[in-house]
């Protein structure tokens, strides 16, 4: 804002009043939340997304450059830090909002960029076409002509952003501009006019279950934590996003830090805690820092510490850093790591809702599900349980990567299918390759066949497809990823996370491992009755992962075998290519494939020899080349490097 | 370790266990690695055994016995960067520093470790140097950043 009002603070607060929650904002509130909206109306302001996503692909340097060029030549234009609109294909992505019109967004803003949009936009007023993206819905400022909404673009079209609502629109550095958009009313509302049997029953009957995994439901976590008898309860927030392939809970730390701080205040309310906890992953170095100011600016507000809003009500909350352990996702891990100890599970019963956190009762929730929160509270339990499926209300996160044309954030209802997610959100898949399946719910999901592309998501329908709902990663793989390999590295995964406690999940996960290994081994190195250990394993896979589903003791390792399973059971052709016929049809398992040079086009042009690794290709320049097998490691270098497509790929072993 | 700072990170704490990951952490900030005399001290300051602190300190990945090098390389093996080709990065990487994950350079200007998550799945592969990330790693992007730090740790340059 050009000038802030001296009176911001109070009137921004007198909305959340006991009196003031009761009524529609109106007045000098509404006025002032318009101005913050539009960060004021005098001045052009530019909005550059800088999550970790947005900065890696340099949103940076956009930014530095930005700071550099305004003040020699549009002075009075102002820049702002967002968050992640969900488009990480697209970044850095910018917008661009002149004084009254709405704000339009542009991709791939590059720091070299910068100057020619500006000129056009600020100087010329004209939008170039090659980098639009669309502009913003908003109804008190002028459209502009002939730009597409940004929400009826097929990126965001079959989206309905309930959680993710505010990222990289507003600030997340500014909670004026949080409250501004209707944040912490909620949270008011459940102080002022909620007792927290309420709120417990109001959460029930929403449907809304853990968005962390397992799909637990909330309301009914919550109540047992409200009838155990405690001096002292805590509230803890599962931010310790391990799965790889992941990353909702990062991007709306970084996007919209309060929505989680009101949505772990209205749950620690809920079952009676004065002190919650954030258990946040180090690496996530943006979000402890969004964090730690959101934190300092609620409590500067009178939102978080003694007496909040003066309904009597305390609460502190403290970030702690999780140290990098996949299965402190695990809720009984997490608390033994939050005591200064290894994070290895503890039997349940006792659930940590009767005894948790320094034996106290304790409730986890991972940190989509208390983002849904706020909505829910504000707009009552109707209204959340009117969109997804019977047994699955509400919307799902996902985080769509791999090989798919728009890798990013998404927002869907439940039951949502996966050919709109893979296809209409995400844009299929890129290079004309044929999609082949889609990983969900991480380490301890499963692969989905192209075939069941129109299963509606929800929890149920994803366990019967042998996956799980996990925390909303979906990694799209094409006709080149072999599935084997695949299994392979995620065993390789929960073999380096597996805490070690229970044998079934330390040493069979490791003995599943070396079957794989075995089967995606060349014959070359087979002695002895290796062959025979081979088929003869193979026959035991289905066993052992079946004893380690139903004989570990967390969640770790019940889920472990998921991915075999899964891609044994729809992926079984894969397998047996790989077992009897010694080939990987997708040419990756780098023992079974083989590179020749074909003669009759190669050019001698010697790249291909200058660029492989391991000196295994030889020849006399303007002469065919040769690749020696004995020495060649499948890197598939040559391949990519030669312009005459003279490098074709074989299947089958080298015979020695 | 400068024994002030590590006095002044213990200060900061009450000497219970549940601050045992959180010193751990500083520590490391502070040296970029557990030195045993660290974790001495810090085990008679929260009157714990030895032997019970380097269990707490081996089970998580974040903490390391060894110094890094001046650039720490992290790769990101995560699923998506795998399905778009890490272990390429990976095997680039290993051949032209010489060294394995875990390991620092016998010059002492690369440390590689392999990570399971960046968080930063939909620009894979990924691998961060310093902190800072680079997005879409191949092995000739590897290339063009490994040649860039190395002449400005030549320059005696800090940054890239």
């Amino acid at each position: 804002m050009n000038s802030i009002p001296l009176d911001l603070k109070q009137v921004l607060l007198s909305v959340l009043t006991h009196d003031g929650i009761k009524q529609e904002v109106t007045g000098k509130a509404r006025e002032y939340a318009e101005l913050l909206k539009h960060r004021g109306t005098a001045h052009p302001v530019i909005r550059v997304g800088a999550a970790t996503c947005g900065l890696s692909a340099g949103a940076g340097k956009t930014l530095a450059k930005l700071r550099e060029l305004l003040p020699k030549t549009f002075p009075d234009a102002e820049v702002v830090e967002t968050g992640c609109i969900g488009l990480c294909a697209e970044e850095p992505i910018a917008d661009l909002q002149l004084p009254g019109r709405t704000r339009v967004v542009f991709r791939k803003v590059t720091a070299d960029k910068v100057e020619a949009l500006l000129d056009s936009v600020l100087k010329k007023q004209e939008l170039p076409a090659d980098s639009l993206l669309g502009q913003i819905r908003d109804d008190t400022a002028l459209p502009w002509e002939k730009v597409p909404f940004l929400n009826d673009i097929p990126f965001f079209r079959k989206q309905t952003r309930r959680v993710l609502c505010n990222c990289g629109i507003l600030d997340p550095g500014s909670i004026e501009e949080y409250l501004a958009y209707g944040g912490y009313r909620a949270f008011a509302r459940s102080l002022h006019t909620m007792t927290p049997l309420e709120i417990c029953d109001e959460v029930e009957r929403s449907g809304l279950r853990g968005r962390g995994g397992a799909g637990f439901p909330t309301g009914t976590k919550w109540k047992t934590a409200l009838s155990q008898p405690s001096d002292q309860k805590y509230m803890i927030c599962n931010a310790d996003e391990g799965d790889p392939g992941a990353f909702m809970d990062r991007a709306l730390m970084e996007s919209d830090p309060h929505r989680l701080i009101e949505g772990l205040a209205i749950a620690a309310y809920a079952i009676g805690a004065s002190r919650a906890y954030i258990y946040v992953r180090a690496e996530y170095k943006l979000a402890i820092r969004r964090l730690t100011d959101a934190l300092a600016q609620a409590r500067a507000y009178g939102l978080l510490g003694e007496n909040i809003l003066d309904s009597g009500f305390d609460l502190k909350i403290l970030l702690k850093k999780g140290a990098g352990a996949f299965v402190c996702g695990e809720e009984t891990a997490l608390i033994n790591s939050m005591e200064g100890k290894r994070g290895t599970p503890r039997p349940r019963p006792p659930y940590p809702a009767v005894k948790g956190l320094f034996g106290k009762p304790s409730v986890i929730n991972n940190v989509e599900t208390l983002a849904n929160l706020p909505g829910l509270i504000l707009n009552g339990d109707e209204w959340f349980r009117s969109i997804g499926t019977e047994g699955s209300r509400g919307t799902k996160v996902f985080a769509l990567s791999g090989k798919i044309v728009n890798t990013g954030l998404i927002e869907v209802k439940m039951g949502t299918t996966l050919r709109d997610i893979i296809f209409d959100i995400g844009g299929g898949v890129p290079n004309r390759k044929k999609f082949k399946a889609v990983q969900i719910g991480g380490p301890s999901g499963g692969c989905i066949p192209a075939e069941l592309l129109d299963l509606p998501i929800d929890y149920e329908t994803l366990r019967d497809a042998g996956a799980i709902m996990g925390s909303g990663g979906l990694v799209a793989m094409d006709e080149t990823t072999c599935m084997v390999d695949m299994t392979k590295f995620f065993l390789d995964f929960v073999q380096n996370e597996s805490c070690g406690k229970c044998i079934p999940c330390r040493e069979g996960t490791r003995h599943l491992r070396e079957i794989l290994e075995q089967i995606t081994h060349g014959r070359k190195q087979e002695s002895g009755n290796d062959a025979l250990i081979r088929f003869k394993s193979v026959i035991e896979l289905r066993n052992l992962a079946q004893v380690i589903k139903e004989t570990s003791l967390c969640g770790l390792g019940q889920t472990a075998p998921n991915p075999v399973l899964s891609t044994l059971r729809w992926f079984r052709d894969e397998y047996e290519a790989h077992i009897f016929e010694r080939r990987c049809p997708a040419g990756v398992c780098r023992e079974l494939i083989r590179y020749e040079i074909a003669e009759d086009r190669c050019r001698g042009c010697t790249v291909c020899a200058t660029q492989c690794p391991a000196k295994a290709i030889t020849g006399t320049p303007r002469h065919p080349y040769r690749i020696d097998g004995s020495l060649c490691t499948g890197c598939g270098r040559c391949r990519k490097v030669c312009k005459f497509n003279a490098v074709v790929l074989t299947q089958g072993e080298d015979r020695v | 370790m400068n024994n002030d700072k590590l006095e002044e990170i213990l200060n900061r704490y009450p000497p219970s266990r549940e601050h045992l990951i959180a010193i751990l952490q500083e520590v490391q900030e502070a040296e970029g690695f557990l030195s045993r005399e660290a974790i001495v001290r810090i085990a008679a300051r929260l009157k714990l055994a030895t032997g019970k602190i380097y269990g707490v300190a081996t089970f998580y990945n974040q903490f390391r016995f060894q110094s890094s090098g001046k650039y720490h390389i992290q790769l990101c093996r995560g699923t998506a960067c795998h399905v778009k080709g890490s272990s390429a990065a990976l095997d680039c990487l290993e051949r032209e520093l010489g060294i394995h994950p875990g390991e620092t350079s016998a010059d002492g200007l690369f440390s590689l470790e392999v990570t399971p998550c960046l968080g930063a799945c939909g620009l894979a592969p990924v691998m961060s140097v310093n902190g800072e990330i680079h997005s879409c790693v191949d092995e000739i992007k590897i290339k063009t950043i490994l040649t860039a730090l190395r002449s400005s740790a030549a320059a005696g340059g800090d940054e890239l």
